[in-house]
């Protein structure tokens, strides 16, 4: 095992006690943003697609690398947006109005 | 290491940092969105700093930048498209998708780095190993319940000879996975585990029944997580080590928490066993006790001079589409000062929390939807508790040992002074046994479809002086 990986490995175990630790107090109301922020932030595969993209050759690295970056994009900007449309959704209730129309449904 | 390094990998800490600040700031929906823009702006930030790397590498030609170009330009676009255009109850379908591209692509990256560098320390071909099997998994597994979700079958469905199968495609992934890490330099050794871990994949979602999807989902999700650390690994990059454990985490947590609220155990769920079916089919008010039911004007009376209702919403009113309607009755009541909550059990919908936001989107403030620790002890004064399209969460057999549904997490229904079910029949829900609810002396069952008898109450209850 060479030293790279072992470091590596210790920013991984950390990694993954402050992700328990700050992901278990959000509340059960936003756990599908949650689920789908977390996707987003997977994500981030893009960058080693661009990475990798440096230094591959041939049609076959060149197929690869065109459909990670497909697939890591499409996880990006996909998560992102549609976590955004969700969570601006969770209103406040509204303070309620003198005359609140009959049924209202708007 | 040169000043222009350094300023690359600080952007790649700052990126790191607001990924976890963004999560941090989920924790109230008051702070959500800015999270999530916080850690987007942490992507976007990351990005940009590997495109100057690689450009300022000078190994970049021009080739190689129109196949990434390209390839992340359509990408976008098919990502931006439907999350633009996905309806809130597809939103499982949508993540589902979105595992199986991460997944895949942590794959990709496995596959392509072997393909150009077969060299690698054993540490590094370990966690390249892991990355092709987790991200295959994922990529088949996740497709898979994407197409469940959808509803192209919903049933569960078992080969004969899957477990079988399944074996032997484990015992050929660990063989080659090995074969690999020893440092055989050899294609098709490579394919074998992918193929491998492609069927293994698909045989482990196959099997595994609708109720059961939140956990699917999840767990899939923390593959994902796991597969992309395992990618940072491989190309020694921290950022995507950090991202994939803070998704792993993520992923795992909510795994946890599903299936708890379904009294499961993730093994057994991925064994398959009772999410696997409509077992009850039983039509009509007939089955076991004596069943009242009400019809609407006296349902709409029933509400409309209560002073505390709750209401209880299940998958039957998102399969419906009716949480609209449900709103318009909330309204309604609201106006003539009657207090209205709503009990969500974590478990509501076909993935965690995903009930929250289909009530979101029909305009109920988030600070009515309410937990089930947090509502349970309120039902003791709630005058109606109105229940729609919700079953076996609400079974007071629940708190009794020797049955389907012992020591799953309930809520307290039965405890308010009188409970409405808006349900078609009295059809037992996935667990397969009579809600004893129904039975009980309180409770009257308005039996229609969810959209219908939520329109009629409404169109009741507006009649009401």
């Amino acid at each position: 095992m060479t030293q790279g990986f072992v470091g590596d490995l210790t920013i991984f175990v950390l990694a993954l006690l402050v992700g328990f630790e700050v992901i278990s107090k959000v509340p059960a109301t936003l756990h599908t943003p949650l689920m789908s922020g977390a996707n987003s932030i997977h994500g981030v595969v893009l960058v080693g697609v661009v990475i990798l993209s440096a230094s591959v050759n041939g049609p076959i690295g060149y197929i690869l690398t065109f459909l990670a970056a497909a697939f890591g994009d499409a996880n990006v900007v996909g998560g992102y947006a549609v976590t955004d449309r969700m969570l601006q959704m969770f209103r406040k209730r509204p303070v309620p109005a003198a005359s609140k129309p009959e049924g209202a449904d708007s | 290491m040169s000043g222009f390094d350094n300023a690359v990998r600080l952007a790649s800490l700052l990126g790191a940092v607001a990924f976890v600040l963004g999560l941090h700031l989920m924790n109230s929906p008051a702070t959500a969105r800015r999270g999530n823009q916080l850690s987007a702006a942490g992507m976007l930030v990351t990005v940009v700093a590997v495109l100057a790397e690689v450009g300022h590498g000078g190994s970049m030609s021009a080739t190689r930048w129109l196949v990434l170009i390209c390839g992340a330009l359509i990408g976008g676009a098919v990502g931006l498209y439907s999350a633009r255009k996905v309806a809130m109850t597809q939103m499982p379908q949508l993540v589902s998708l979105f595992n199986a591209v991460g997944g895949g692509a942590a794959l990709l990256i496995a596959l392509a780095d072997y393909q150009h560098d077969p060299h690698v320390s054993a540490g590094v071909a370990l966690a390249g190993t892991l990355d092709v099997l987790i991200g295959g998994v994922t990529f088949s597994g996740s497709l898979v319940a994407a197409a469940k979700l959808q509803g192209y079958w919903s049933q569960p469905v078992s080969l004969p000879g899957g477990r079988f199968i399944s074996a032997a495609l484990t015992l050929a992934a660990i063989a080659a996975g090995i074969d690999v890490i020893a440092g055989a330099h050899n294609a098709w050794i490579l394919l074998i585990e992918v193929v491998a871990a492609l069927g293994i994949g698909i045989l482990m979602v196959l099997p595994i029944g609708g109720a059961d999807m939140p956990v699917v989902i999840s767990l899939l999700n923390a593959f994902t997580g796991t597969a992309v650390a395992m990618a940072g690994f491989v190309l020694q990059n921290a950022t995507l080590t950090i991202a994939g454990a803070l998704v792993g985490a993520s992923g795992g947590i909510l795994t946890k928490l599903m299936a708890d609220a379904m009294n499961r155990s993730v093994v057994s769920i991925i064994a398959g066993g009772f999410g696997t079916g409509a077992t009850g089919v039983a039509a009509g008010p007939s089955a076991g006790g004596s069943v009242k039911s009400v019809a609407v004007d006296d349902a709409a009376l029933q509400l409309a001079y209560a002073s505390k209702v709750i209401v209880v919403p299940g998958y039957g009113l998102a399969a419906a589409q009716a949480q609209h309607e449900l709103r318009e009755l909330a309204a309604l009541l609201e106006d003539r000062g009657i207090e209205v909550s709503y009990a969500i059990h974590p478990v509501a919908g076909r993935m965690p929390g995903h009930m929250n936001v289909l009530l979101a989107e029909a305009n109920v403030p988030y600070d009515q939807l309410r937990e089930m620790e947090d509502i349970n002890p309120e039902f003791d004064r709630a005058d109606v508790a109105l229940v729609v399209g919700a079953n076996d969460v609400t079974n007071p057999a629940a708190r009794r040992p020797g049955n389907a549904v012992s020591g799953m997490p309930i809520l307290d229904v039965d405890h308010a002074k009188s409970v409405i079910v808006i349900k078609r029949s009295m059809a037992s829900g996935y667990a397969g046994i009579d809600n004893e609810l129904y039975t009980d002396p309180k409770t009257s069952m308005l039996f229609s479809d969810a959209k219908k008898g939520l329109a009629q109450l409404v169109a009741a209850t507006k009649q009401v002086a």
